[in-house]
């Protein structure tokens, strides 16, 4: 499998894939924070769009800007670009996600020093024609921002290719995504984290190459009836950056066959429609698809697909994850759990600050709650 | 034997604000008027403290604000009973000590008033913050009643002309969606009538606020944050305005009669961020005892700092815009001009920032703030750490202790 050994070094170790990319090549490393980002013009423009995880470091410069009562992702982001860790970005991009975010686009602008700042300040509605005209405004506006940026004029030509690729590379995670839940012996979840991981890293030229080969190996391997027992779980949240937790459950007897997870299913799920006019067309994707926490698309939307998620994957239980201070995930989990609960469906919530809780705790959370499963 | 009269201070009386038994007899009179609303045939809305109130008004709505009761639950110290209920119903302690109160209220039918009227509807106006968002979205589903939201854009930069546009938009969609919830149109005569008086009662608002800025200051920045709840609450009305004039005129005999809120005022600071309601008396006695007054506020001046943008004539369009304009909707830098014009306003010596551990979009940046607002004014600073209505998150020592070594360093 080499496809799936590129891949995961690129994922285990992703500022040097980075720094060697600058060396390389001369295309730009954008960096941004959210699924919402609208990184088919970025691609379009030439340039690389870097999704950024938080730190591996002990918390130090960031702070000086930052409470103690900041999410991991916000405060990690900001340590790193301080520490001069991020100096293969080229520039940052923020799309409009949680209060957390919002402030600190305002403190990465101020104190970080990258070539250039985007704000895309998105509706947080998306359930109206109003949002959705002031949706395709701020994307026109993104694309000059971008253009001037970049020095890249964005041709509707080059934007169509963008869609496309971006299409396949969806259509092919989505791809492996089923496998998975056909099969979970085909890949496991800890490989599919570093590949999902590195599609939000990756040149996107080269990592649909090596996604389309990884897809193509994996289809010799996988069986038509799987010969897997294990309990089948959804991972439910916003960022997972702990492939730990999926060794752990697997050793518990169960397994992550699919997510709801902004570095997840969000990423990929709904296509762009390749006909009519590509800004709208970008922008009715993120009308349609599943919200994150942070967007309003009716008061229940999220409980519902939850639980026919569930469903559809014929899955057992729910593991929901979130970073602690996270207020948009943290205020919809009551209801989702309540969801849950109505539906029959076991579920736990686990709270990761920058580090898992010990190998030995979250064996016996997830024992507990494996037996929990019937 | 007879009784004997109790002496009182007469110098303390003398400091006392008079309007402040009229401020209480309105707000008992408002919130009856809500909890009663039903039996009177009137609709009652949540609204949030950002949002556009003046069309409920002119609708003859009665406004609820969860907010407003959230501050009531702080200043009555229920909070942390309230909160920890959240918490049971899986709240986390992270998330905002209104939302957690209020919340908890909804189920329980407990805080000071036994819980808020039930709403018809919902008007959530993110202007504030993302946590509104998300604590109307449990409320639209507890009260299964609908909710509409105007969203209002945050200004890194600049309100963009597609912003205004959107803003705007959502004004006509709320003024719709009224009409529909209220089965009746929307009176325009009335709804001119309402915005004028509602920019009044922020001018007027702004002239009360602005009397602290003699020294000595008749009032504090704690007299305000008690006096602002009716620019809330009942912006739009004559009430509001009859009370602010009086409280005005009220604030302006004290200078002529040379009274000082602080007896003798010697350092004047500017307060950052909400209140910490359940100690705002010890907080306002620790900075007396200094001779420091607290004269002025970026809270209590948010309100009527965006009248300007205002029209009274065009309030549809100008008020969608000053809506998305308000202090905790705009980024650090703009934060920043706001705050070097209250220093220089309220000639001030020093700047205290609460760091609120509830209010994520006012508090984080605020170390960038005070970095800057060093540098740039060289005016020292103080950050204390805790809630607005969580007292588990207050430690009394801790800020006694930095209070004290703050006051130091300010005197010569
Ligand atoms: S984890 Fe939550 S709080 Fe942190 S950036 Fe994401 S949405 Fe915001
Ligand atoms: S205190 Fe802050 S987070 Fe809470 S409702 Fe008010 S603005 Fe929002």
């Amino acid at each position: 499998m080499e496809a799936l050994e590129k891949i995961k070094a690129i994922a285990q170790d992703p500022y040097s894939y980075a720094l060697n990319l600058k060396k390389t090549t001369d295309k730009p490393v954008v960096g941004n924070f959210c699924s919402y980002t609208p990184e088919e013009l970025v691609f379009a423009a030439g340039g690389v769009p870097f999704r950024l995880f938080g730190t591996k470091d002990d918390i130090s410069l960031a702070d000086a800007h930052l409470q103690a009562y900041c999410c991991s992702l916000v405060r990690g982001g900001l340590e790193d670009a301080l520490k001069g860790n991020l100096s293969f970005l080229d520039g940052t991009v923020f799309p409009h996600t949680c209060d957390s975010i919002q402030r600190l686009s305002d403190i990465w602008r101020l104190n970080t020093g990258f070539a250039f700042h985007i704000d895309v300040v998105l509706p947080v509605k998306l359930d109206t024609q109003s949002a959705r005209i002031y949706m395709i405004d701020v994307l026109n506006s993104f694309k000059s921002d971008l253009e001037s940026a970049l020095k890249n004029r964005i041709t509707e030509e080059k934007l169509r290719q963008a869609i496309k690729l971006y299409n396949r590379l969806r259509q092919t995670l989505g791809e492996i995504y089923e496998m998975r839940s056909k099969d979970p012996d085909s890949i496991s979840a800890t490989d599919l984290y570093h590949v999902i991981k590195a599609s939000m890293i990756t040149d996107r030229d080269e990592f649909l190459e090596l996604l389309t080969l990884l897809r193509d190996e994996l289809k010799k391997k996988i069986k038509d009836r799987t010969l897997n027992t294990h309990k089948r779980i959804i991972l439910s949240g916003g960022i997972c950056n702990h492939p730990d937790i999926y060794t752990a459950l697997e050793e518990s007897g169960a397994e992550v066959i699919w997510d709801d997870l902004c570095t997840g299913t969000r990423y990929f799920e709904g296509d762009i429609e390749e006909s009519g006019d590509p800004i709208e067309a970008i922008a009715d994707r993120y009308m349609t698809r599943v919200v994150c926490p942070a967007k309003h698309l009716t008061v229940t939307a999220r409980g519902e697909s939850l639980v026919r998620l569930v469903k559809d994957r014929n899955a057992s239980g729910v593991i929901f994850m979130f970073l602690k201070f996270c207020d948009p995930h943290a205020f919809d989990y009551p209801y989702l759990k309540k969801f849950l609960d109505d539906a029959g469906i076991p579920n736990i919530l686990l709270e990761v600050e920058e580090q898992l809780p010990s190998d030995a705790q979250l064996k016996t959370r997830f024992e507990t709650f494996v037996d929990m499963i019937d | 034997m007879a009784d004997q009269p109790i002496v009182k201070d007469p110098e303390k009386e003398k400091r006392k604000i008079k309007s402040v038994s009229k401020m209480k007899e309105i707000m008992t009179t408002y919130y009856i008027e809500a909890k009663t609303a039903r039996e009177a045939g009137k609709k009652v809305a949540w609204i949030t403290s950002g949002g556009p109130v003046e069309f409920l008004i002119a609708m003859d709505v009665i406004p609820v604000y969860p907010e407003n009761h959230g501050a009531m639950v702080g200043a009555s110290k229920m909070g942390v009973d309230l909160c920890e209920k959240a918490e049971e119903m899986g709240y986390s302690r992270d998330l905002c000590s209104y939302a957690r109160a209020d919340i908890a209220c909804s189920v329980t039918d407990g805080g000071p008033i036994g819980g808020l009227p039930q709403p018809d509807f919902l008007v959530c106006c993110n202007n504030i913050c993302g946590t509104v968002l998300k604590w109307y979205e449990v409320a639209a589903r507890h009260y299964n009643v609908p909710l509409f939201i105007l969203d209002t854009p945050f200004i890194h930069t600049k309100l963009s002309e597609s912003a205004k546009k959107y803003v705007i938009t959502q004004t006509y969609e709320y003024i719709e969606f009224l009409e529909k919830q209220c089965g009746k149109k929307m009176d325009f005569d009335r709804m001119h009538e309402v915005s004028r008086l509602a920019v009044e009662g922020l001018r007027l608002w702004q002239e009360v606020l602005d009397t602290a800025a003699h020294k000595p200051a008749p009032m504090t920045a704690f007299d305000a944050f008690f006096h602002l709840a009716l620019i809330v609450t009942l912006r739009g009305t004559q009430i509001a305005v009859d009370y602010y004039k009086q409280l005005r005129d009220e604030m302006k005999q004290r200078i002529k009669d040379g009274v000082a809120m602080v007896p003798n005022e010697k350092y004047r600071l500017l307060w950052d961020n909400l209140p910490v309601w359940y100690r705002t008396k010890w907080l306002s006695e620790k900075f007396s005892s200094h001779n420091a007054c607290l004269v002025g506020d970026t809270y209590t001046s948010a309100w009527s700092g965006i009248m300007d943008l205002i029209d009274e004539d065009n309030f549809i369009e100008t008020g969608a815009v000053a809506y998305s304009s308000v202090y905790i909707n705009v980024s650090l830098d703009i934060m920043l001009e706001t705050l070097k014009k209250l220093i220089k306003k309220y000639d001030v010596d020093g700047l205290v920032m609460h760091s609120n551990r509830s209010c994520k979009p006012y508090s984080f940046g605020q170390y960038d703030l005070q970095k800057m607002v060093m540098k740039e004014l060289e005016l020292p600073t103080l950050i204390i750490e805790a809630d607005m209505v969580d007292a588990r998150s207050f430690s009394e020592s801790q800020i006694e202790t930095r209070i004290d070594a703050f006051m130091e360093t300010l005197k010569p």
